[in-house]
């Protein structure tokens, strides 16, 4: 059977995810992996998670989202309060788990729809902004939100603690500016591996499928989409909600990898630095993200020195990068030196081999 | 009485985020490019008056002096490194380059400074508060000062845009580049010219801003900048008039916001109206509308 080129790319980014995973899993059961790197697996997956579902935004459709973190944040207050209620009538953490990253993707798509409405309706730089502002808005309510458990089911307040009025024996799972308290850590490499591989499964399906090339028509050029009946909004939309539901689900593997987060970890910042992955894996490159993203997180804990400037790294990868693919002189300028670099390549090749044939008949 | 208070504080507010627009709106006018780092631009400005004062213990004069010449150079530099490479790129290129430029300045900035924040001494702090009525309706010198700026800064751009030969280049470099180009304007200069004002501009709204709100950090800059762009979109982006208006509508709702509703959603609220403005009436108050051509 012969596949098609864009079948083979993805199946090899998903045979080097999971070679990834076995290696690490191999490494980690034999104890070669030290306390830190162990408490980053969970946190790489969902960031991978993430890098793949903003270059959805990015790359597949077009538009930037400055508001991802908000759905990280969405899907991880979610999974928090549905893991967190259904620890006395589900007993086996995975299935909790398991309902938990449905309910954030769920919840976390739902948010995506409300906010899609208004935004898709515009584009380029004002969704960009508007969508950041929609990831402030979310981290601005959901400090003021107070959510407990007790027998009598979920209780509600955007006052305090107090206000929910728990009986003995009920506890508070979202207190307001100190965030999510109280969780059981419950997220697993295994799982977040798995969740990366059905991220990956969908947005190829997603690109490769009728939807997915009308959304990238609408890319490269709206207008002409729109004249030969592509119906706009509703691709937009399908991007979008699959995108931050995706990010829900990131969200939700990311926080019940702790027992507290606060809603301040979800800000301006973490959307800025899942931007940094998708740039720099390259835009619309769903295997760029899936290397950059683990690179980018191990780095700066192996070069502890480097840590006060990370930031400012990062900034600086987001400019040169740009500047590189965009600007004409620098592409031709590089294009002129991989050329070089492949002529010498050739020449030492051809000479090594034309050396190893002289010695074999001398 | 209150609520001539929370009025005065408003528009005195207003007048920094108009000052604010109106760098943005310039830039957007002719570069046709949102300029993110222009938040951030600001508090550079506030950070260099703040060492002008307290470590080399210059007058206030010379401070605002010397960050407005600081933040001019910053902001041509920044044009030229960053944003000329792309001025025929795609708009997402040059979106997410500027937004690297605004991270850039923040990490700059917290590197150079530090993250505690600074308590910025207000620059006004010699003149006597205004007080009518009895006492119960007290303006202070910052809110006078900082309209008096804000009145000043827009008549003399309006002259300079209506009457210099400067100002005719930038607006017809706005219209229609190639033309423009075609007409012996210098359309790098022209842009750079831009570059020059917004960031000068900004280094005074900066001062203004953190003599108001006297908690300098590093991501001082970041919130003041992205409501000046709700203001900007608000009054008609590329309108110099829309952009004061829009800016003094957005400080008042937001001050009105913060007292009579909940001081934790005066954001949220402030970004709503972006949104119902993007939605409703997206060309702003005065704007103009522009068909799109294909």
């Amino acid at each position: 059977m012969k596949l098609k080129k864009n079948t083979k790319s993805s199946f090899a980014t998903i045979l080097l995810v999971t070679a990834a995973f076995i290696i690490v899993t191999a490494l980690n059961s034999a104890g070669a992996l030290s306390n830190l790197f162990q408490g980053l697996l969970v946190p790489i997956c969902a960031y991978m998670i993430m890098a793949l579902s903003l270059n959805l935004t990015v790359g597949v459709l077009g538009e930037l989202s400055l508001g991802h973190a908000g759905f990280m944040s969405v899907g991880a207050f979610t999974g928090a309060v549905v893991s967190m209620s259904l620890t006395g009538t589900v007993s086996s953490s995975l299935l909790r788990l398991v309902i938990a990253l449905i309910a954030g993707a769920v919840v976390a798509g739902i948010f995506g729809f409300l906010i899609g409405l208004p935004v898709l309706r515009l584009k380029g730089d004002y969704l960009a902004i508007v969508t950041l502002a929609f990831g402030e808005i979310i981290r601005s309510l959901i400090t003021c939100i107070y959510v407990g458990v007790d027998s009598r089911g979920l209780h509600f307040s955007l006052k305090s603690a107090e206000a929910l009025g728990l009986e003995a024996g009920g506890r508070a799972i979202i207190k307001g500016p100190m965030g999510a308290v109280g969780l059981q850590k419950i997220s697993t490499f295994t799982i977040g591996f798995v969740m990366v591989i059905i991220t990956l499964a969908l947005i190829f399906t997603l690109v490769d499928s009728r939807a997915g090339r009308a959304i990238m028509a609408i890319r490269d050029n709206r207008i002409a989409a729109e004249s030969v009946g592509i119906p706009i909004t509703k691709y937009k939309m399908m991007t979008f909600i699959t995108s931050a539901a995706l990010a829900g689900m990131a969200g939700v593997l990311y926080g019940l990898n702790y027992s507290t987060f606060t809603a301040v970890k979800f800000n301006y910042n973490t959307s800025i630095l899942v931007l940094v992955f998708v740039v720099l894996g390259g835009i619309g490159n769903m295997r760029g993200s899936v290397i950059a993203a683990p690179l980018l997180l191990i780095l700066p804990e192996l070069l502890r020195g480097l840590n006060d400037y990370r930031m400012l790294i990062y900034a600086v990868v987001l400019i040169v990068v740009m500047i590189m693919t965009n600007n004409a002189t620098a592409r031709a300028a590089i294009a002129k030196l991989t050329d070089r670099i492949a002529v010498f390549f050739m020449k030492r090749k051809t000479t090594e081999n034309s050396a190893t044939e002289d010695t074999s008949n001398g | 009485m209150t609520f001539l208070n929370h009025l005065i504080n408003g528009i005195s507010l207003g007048s920094v985020f108009a000052i604010i627009a109106l760098g943005y709106t310039m830039v957007y006018g002719i570069a046709k490019m949102l300029n993110f780092a222009h938040g951030d631009v600001i508090m550079i400005g506030a950070y260099v008056s703040f060492c002008v004062t307290s470590y080399l213990n210059l007058p206030v004069i010379a401070a605002v002096v010397i960050s407005m010449l600081v933040c001019t150079v910053l902001g041509i530099v920044i044009e030229r490194l960053a944003y000329k490479p792309l001025r025929d790129a795609s708009s997402l290129a040059v979106l997410i380059t500027a937004i690297g430029v605004s991270y850039f300045l923040q990490n700059a900035a917290l590197i150079l400074w530090g993250s505690n924040p600074k308590i910025f001494s207000s620059v006004v702090a010699g003149l006597p508060t205004l007080s009518l009525a009895d006492g119960r309706l007290v303006i202070s010198s910052e809110a006078i000062i900082t309209i008096l700026a804000c009145i000043i800064i827009m008549i003399a751009l309006s002259l300079f845009t209506a009457k210099t030969k400067a100002g005719k280049a930038m607006r017809a470099v706005s219209e229609d580049k190639g033309a423009a180009r075609l007409m012996g304007i210098n359309v790098n200069f022209t842009i750079s010219i831009t570059f020059a004002i917004g960031s000068a501009l900004a280094a005074v709204a900066g001062v203004l801003l953190c003599s108001a709100y006297p908690t300098l950090s590093p991501t001082t800059g970041a919130m003041p900048g992205i409501k000046a762009f709700t203001a900007a979109v608000f009054g008609g982006i590329g309108s110099i008039p829309g952009a004061m208006l829009g800016g003094i509508l957005i400080g008042i709702i937001e001050i009105f916001a913060k007292a009579y509703i909940s001081t934790k959603i005066s954001d949220a609220i402030v970004f709503a109206v972006l949104i119902i403005v993007l939605l409703v009436k997206p060309e702003g108050l005065l704007g103009r509308k522009v068909r799109e051509k294909v």
